[in-house]
């Protein structure tokens, strides 16, 4: 690979946009394709069912194998709540892969010392979210347990293409909750996307064990079917 | 250091940038039960340092090896690898899978 290549790609994958690496495994020609320009090209077809389920392969265009390299973004976890059960979801988030973002506004809990090595956003949650963005390779949790934090960003999530909504609390808490989140304009088909109670039913007691069922749970959201953008196409 | 999809090609990219010898490896090829999905990356330096992998472990020493080869040569080449009967004079895979390595030089 041409390190001019590598640097494009590895600039695309830090801008959080998809790529497609095409290698001729015969002649050793190779070329990036950047998910913008996927509709131009010959393999369009090819390229844009890489992209969408974000597998890569080897696949025969006028009798040359070509091997398909798909760059989708690093799946981010954006943890609403900087938490006692957001410090374990943490580094175990960031061991599984993921690029964890924390937000909230209060700057007591939303410390380095308590959140060493990860994005840590001290602000209300709809203005980090705005800012930041939120696509179809990202799941928010809400952790706070207070409707003022949580609810702006489960507002937001449920605006985006999120592979994964999840908030904290009891059914009491979530049916409180979905009474808000319907007076706030919500259509109750969306709403029931939100995993709550939050995580695997595995009897968690501890934070940490709490951050185990989360994560279990959005691995699961991330590997057992296809992303809602998948399979819903496009939201109106 | 745990090694993520990111570190692994920002890595392989850092290592050229400071003038070290590169390949990249990529799973381009799985068949029946295989520890790795196809794209899976092996980031390897002139000296044997790696980060990344191609299998659970099991083809990781052959694959460095030939990997040294290809930034000593500069020739691309795919590596094959089935259940360690089969190819018995190389590493294979206990799982009985089978898996296709494309390895390229950072150049």
């Amino acid at each position: 690979m041409r390190l001019d290549i590598l640097s494009r790609l590895n600039a695309e994958r830090a801008a959080r946009r998809a790529a497609v690496v095409v290698t001729d495994l015969a002649t050793h020609e190779q070329r990036l394709i950047l998910a913008a320009e996927v509709e131009a090209d010959p393999l369009a077809e090819a390229l844009g069912a890489g992209l969408r389920s974000g597998k890569s392969g080897t696949v025969q265009h006028e009798g040359r194998a070509l091997f398909i390299a798909v760059q989708v973004p690093p799946v981010r976890l954006v943890v609403i709540g900087a938490v006692h059960v957001s410090q374990a979801l943490a580094p175990m988030a960031k061991l599984a892969g993921l690029d964890v973002t924390i937000v909230d506004p209060r700057t007591a809990f939303a410390t380095p010392e308590r959140f060493p090595d990860v994005t840590l956003l001290p602000e209300w949650p709809d203005a980090a979210l705005a800012r930041i963005g939120l696509d179809r390779f990202t799941a928010v949790t809400a952790l706070t347990h207070d409707p003022k934090i949580d609810d702006p960003g489960l507002d937001a999530a449920l605006r985006a293409e999120c592979f994964y909504i999840g908030a904290l609390g009891s059914r009491k808490t979530h049916a409180a909750r979905v009474s808000r989140l319907l007076a706030a304009g919500h259509a109750e088909a969306d709403i029931a996307r939100i995993h709550a109670p939050i995580g695997l039913d595995i009897g968690a007691v501890s934070p940490a064990e709490i951050a185990v069922s989360v994560l279990g749970q959005v691995v699961g959201a991330l590997r057992r079917k296809p992303t809602r953008a998948e399979t819903a196409g496009p939201r109106p | 250091m745990m090694a993520t999809d990111d570190d692994i090609l920002a890595g392989a990219e850092a290592w050229r940038r400071a003038g070290r010898g590169v390949a990249l490896a990529t799973v381009v090829e799985t068949w029946g039960s295989a520890p790795r999905p196809v794209g899976s990356h092996l980031v390897v330096d002139g000296e044997g340092n790696f980060l990344g992998s191609v299998s659970g472990g099991c083809v990781e020493g052959d694959v460095v090896t030939e990997a040294m080869d290809v930034i000593a040569d500069g020739a691309p080449r795919t590596l094959d690898f089935g259940v360690a009967d089969e190819t018995a004079w190389r590493v294979g895979l206990s799982c009985g899978g089978r898996i296709k390595v494309y390895v390229e030089r950072v150049d």
